[in-house]
């Protein structure tokens, strides 16, 4: 198959980028989408051209470091999955693709078509875990959890981290992935504890990260490679409504 | 500082080494834990529960990985399971059946001592996780559920769907993250350790290099830990993550740390086919998909060409029943990926280039009916289909082995601790628990048990008699080291050839893959040994390496990894050829039973082989240096699986 492309190249952070076009000529159907860029990275380097950046890592949909955006989709046409686990055979011979890394105010420009992702490292950092300290664990088996709850819960907790929730937003706003993560410990009895002050925290770090707000689109949930269903981000608002009720009576 | 290398195993029973152990260790006092500092190299399993645990502990911790964020570690890409000797089921378990099926599993080439402290702590690990809101599936009363896993007669495997490892890791990802907002942890992301630093013969910092800015930085602490995963990317094609080297661990040996038995290398039978020069990884489908699927090849080398469908039963050669009626298409990991080898080496693999099998599920559908098939494994086809195209509830998947899992890693004592004192090594980064093959479900065992509970105890003791001796980053050592690297960077960016990198890589791949892989024997070795200096030359000489040092550049990066690949690659080989015995997943042709079956030497080999460097290549081969196995609970037996 053959395609014409056009990727997005921009040097670092400071300075402008532009769409430039390439060619890939005789690639396989069986190629991913990534190896296609592989392929074209090695014409380039023979050509003496610098290679297109761009992030990938375990290449089976898990780890979350893609992040591409394909003709305006992220994670392009292929959903639910990530960017690595887009195959070539999903375009027709001859297409035109457009390559952009994820648009996401709160994501800079690394290089190319890899952005800075760790505004969402600082969501969790602001409270995004349950305090247990090694050692002092109770037997596991002490609590028995619902296994309806702990299915939930797991849903929730397959959120990979990509960002393309925020990508794919039209607010750029991450709220699926903060919901994702206060409710998958909310719905536990082990979150408990904290479960006021961790939604509290979290959304005000999701705020000062600069991501907009939720307007019901949907886009979303749309383009989750690990298929969170966007009813987390209404648990997430009664969450927060929950915990800032509490925190005012408490003052 | 090395003679004969001592384990420095507690003396006393079995069952109480531990524990004694940790009652004598010496202790650093809370007031005192602020003032040591403690560099961590990787952030999966094992280094992200270090780091963890520590800060929690008070020390200051510096943790540090490539990736663009701790959580993505390639632990997240684990699948099946964890093994833990909670006996929830009834069935049996106990701490002793789980480290002797260990023992057993590494066919008798690990440390007994090191194998029962994990069985120990294994329920330590369930506990933890549970607490950090790890949510392992559960039965309907609210319990935790079981699996059994790889073969074993007891449940004992803990898992969260298909994604335990991700699961794992995002719990302990979270309790960094919770240490890292506390301060006592600082993350370094996008930050690649080139060198070791060694001052007065004491492992005392790091050379860094910023991935996105270039920098070259110095870090100096009062121990270093090392938890940077295995090095299966030698292969070129492996499961790992693209990112995953051996940069780290190499470069460690190369200041003097010893490499155990790096020719331990394991082979998963049940992975997507390779299929064309442009593949970058393989995909492991879980090894469960055996539970209901048949193995087969055509009789007939002509028939390799035929759709699977138009192959009529009686023509067909379930190879895996075949020889081995008693276990069939169940039997272990190394086994049945050399049985897959062998019928392929005879001609009659199937898919392209002839290196494939049919796992078959016709049967099962047939029996069972499709949907109940589809409950029980829709989304492995799913992933099949995505990546192959085809749907195999109607056309036989096609399998091949390929390149899992690392026993081999840097030497380390009983404290985890290698030969040069203050590098501490855990998880897949170091040698000591799965000996010559590792069992399913026991890898995330293993990193969260030296992570939380083991390392945990052991550095404080080497931290006691530390106390002020932390060099500052202008000590010679340093200095000389980061010139070094710069030195090494510029050599890369000089040679300005015009081969890529990735052909040379996959040349180096290939040839390992032929001649160290399922099976080996001492000529097939000897080629390779002749041959990679000559690949590697051919490295330095004429790839291309574009842009420059000062720069976000994914290339030199690579570079950098590859250059280890193609020195250790070499020590890989070295190894393999001096391990005259068949054991586990090292297969040597010389050495099999008459039904093929891999044939241990306990005299002459149940020991450790560590490796010393002495300079590259043939001038100055490595020197070896052996650690006597002793086995004193579990007896040495012909594992037999027909």
């Amino acid at each position: 198959m053959n395609f014409r492309l056009k990727i997005w190249r921009q040097p670092n952070a400071k300075s402008h980028g532009k769409l430039v076009d390439y060619e890939a000529k005789d690639i396989s159907p069986n190629t991913s989408f990534l190896e296609m860029l592989d392929i074209v990275n090695e014409d380039l380097l023979a050509r003496g051209e610098e290679p297109i950046a761009f992030d990938s890592d375990c290449r089976e949909g898990i780890c979350g470091t893609c992040a591409l955006t394909i003709n305006g989709e992220a994670h392009g046409p292929d959903h639910p999955g990530a960017v690595c686990e887009v195959y070539m055979r999903k375009f027709r011979d001859g297409e035109t693709i457009i390559v952009e890394p994820f648009r996401v105010r709160s994501f800079p420009v690394v290089k190319d078509l890899v952005v800075d992702r760790s505004a969402l490292d600082r969501i969790v950092q602001a409270g995004g875990f349950i305090s247990a300290r090694a050692g002092s664990a109770p037997e596991a088996n002490s609590i028995p959890i619902p296994k309806p709850d702990v299915d939930l819960a797991m849903e929730a907790a397959a959120c990979i981290g990509c960002g393309a929730c925020a990508a794919a937003c039209p607010n750029a706003s991450a709220m699926l992935f903060t919901a994702a993560k206060v409710s998958h410990l909310a719905l536990l009895p082990q979150g408990n504890p904290e479960r006021t002050s961790r939604v509290l925290k979290m959304v005000h770090a999701m705020d000062a990260e600069g991501f907009g707000n939720c307007t019901n689109t949907y886009e979303c949930e749309a383009v989750c490679p690990a298929e969170i269903s966007a009813s987390f981000i209404a648990k997430l608002n009664r969450e927060y409504a929950r915990a800032s009720l509490r925190a005012s009576v408490r003052e | 500082m090395i003679g004969t290398l001592d384990p420095k195993i507690p003396s006393g029973a079995l069952a109480g080494k531990w524990n004694s152990h940790k009652d004598h260790a010496r202790l650093v006092s809370p007031n005192n834990r602020r003032k040591f500092e403690i560099i961590i190299v990787g952030s999966g399993l094992a280094g992200g529960s270090a780091a963890a645990t520590l800060g929690e502990l008070g020390y200051r911790a510096k943790c540090f990985c490539y990736q663009d964020s701790p959580r993505r570690a390639h632990s997240i890409a684990a699948q099946g399971g964890i093994n833990a000797a909670k006996n929830y089921q009834n069935d049996g378990d106990s701490v002793y059946r789980l480290f002797s099926d260990t023992i057993k599993g590494g066919d008798f080439r690990s440390r007994e001592a090191n194998v029962y402290r994990l069985a120990e702590v294994s329920a330590n690990i369930i506990d933890q996780c549970v607490a950090q809101g790890v949510p392992f599936a559960r039965e309907y009363g609210g319990l935790l559920a079981n699996r059994s896993f790889g073969g074993a007669q007891v449940s004992r495997t803990f898992y969260a769907r298909g994604q335990t490892g991700q699961q794992l890791l995002l719990g302990c990802y979270q309790a960094l993250c919770r240490q890292i907002a506390a301060g006592t942890v600082q993350m370094f992301p996008q930050t690649e350790m080139l060198d070791l630093v060694v001052v007065d013969g004491h492992a005392k910092g790091i050379i860094t290099r910023n991935l996105v800015s270039g920098k070259i930085d110095k870090y100096a602490a009062d121990a270093v830990v090392l938890a940077t995963g295995g090095y299966g990317n030698v292969f070129y094609l492996s499961t790992n993550a693209r990112g995953c080297n051996v940069t780290a661990t190499y470069r460690a040996y190369k200041k003097g740390a010893l490499f155990a038995n790096p020719c331990f290398t394991q082979i998963h039978p049940t992975c997507i086919p390779h299929s064309g020069e442009y593949q970058s990884k393989l995909t492991l489908m879980s090894e469960s998909l055996r539970n209901d699927g048949r193995v087969w090849v055509p009789k007939r080398k002509e028939d390799c060409g035929k759709s699977p469908n138009q192959i009529p039963d009686n023509e067909r050669d379930y190879y895996l029943e075949r020889k081995y009626p008693s276990y069939g298409n169940l039997s272990p990991r190394d086994i049945s990926s050399r049985a897959a080898k062998e019928v392929c080496d005879e001609g009659r693999g199937v898919g392209p280039g002839g290196r494939g099998v049919y796992l078959d599920f016709a049967d099962a559908i047939k029996r069972l009916g499709e949907q109940t098939i589809r409950e029980r494994y829709g989304n492995l086809f799913e992933i099949y289909e995505k990546i192959t195209g085809d749907n195999a509830y109607k056309v036989p998947m096609r399998i091949y082995p390929a390149v899992h899992y690392t026993m081999g890693g840097l030497w380390v004592d009983y404290n985890l601790m290698s030969n040069v004192p203050g590098l501490h090594v855990i998880g897949e980064a170091n040698f000591a628990d799965h000996g010559a093959n590792r069992l399913g479900a026991s890898a995330l065992m293993q990193g969260l048990a030296d992570g939380y509970f083991i390392l945990p105890y052991t550095l404080p003791n080497y931290l006691a008699s530390q106390m002020g001796k932390r060099p500052s980053i202008d000590h010679s050592q340093f200095k000389k080291a980061e010139s070094d690297i710069r030195a090494k960077i510029d050599n890369l960016l000089k040679i300005n050839g015009k081969l890529s990198l990735d052909s040379i890589h996959r040349e180096l791949g290939g040839l390992l893959w032929e001649k160290c892989g399922m099976s080996r024997n001492a000529t097939g070795l000897r080629e390779a040994l002749a041959k990679i200096p000559e690949v590697r030359e051919n490295f330095w000489h004429n790839v291309r390496v574009p842009g420059d040092g000062e720069d976000f550049n994914q290339a030199l990066e690579r570079a950098g990894r590859v250059a280890d690949f193609l020195e250790f690659a070499e020590l890989m080989c070295t190894d393999a050829l001096a391990r005259d015995e068949s054991c586990g997943a090292h297969f040597r042709q010389e050495h099999q039973t008459p039904e093929g079956e891999a044939l241990r030497d306990d005299e002459n080999f149940a020991t450790v082989f560590a490796w010393e460097f002495q300079g590259n290549g043939q001038i100055a081969p490595p020197k070896l240096h052996r650690e006597p196995l002793h086995f004193e609970t579990v007896h040495l037996t012909q594992r037999s699986y027909k």
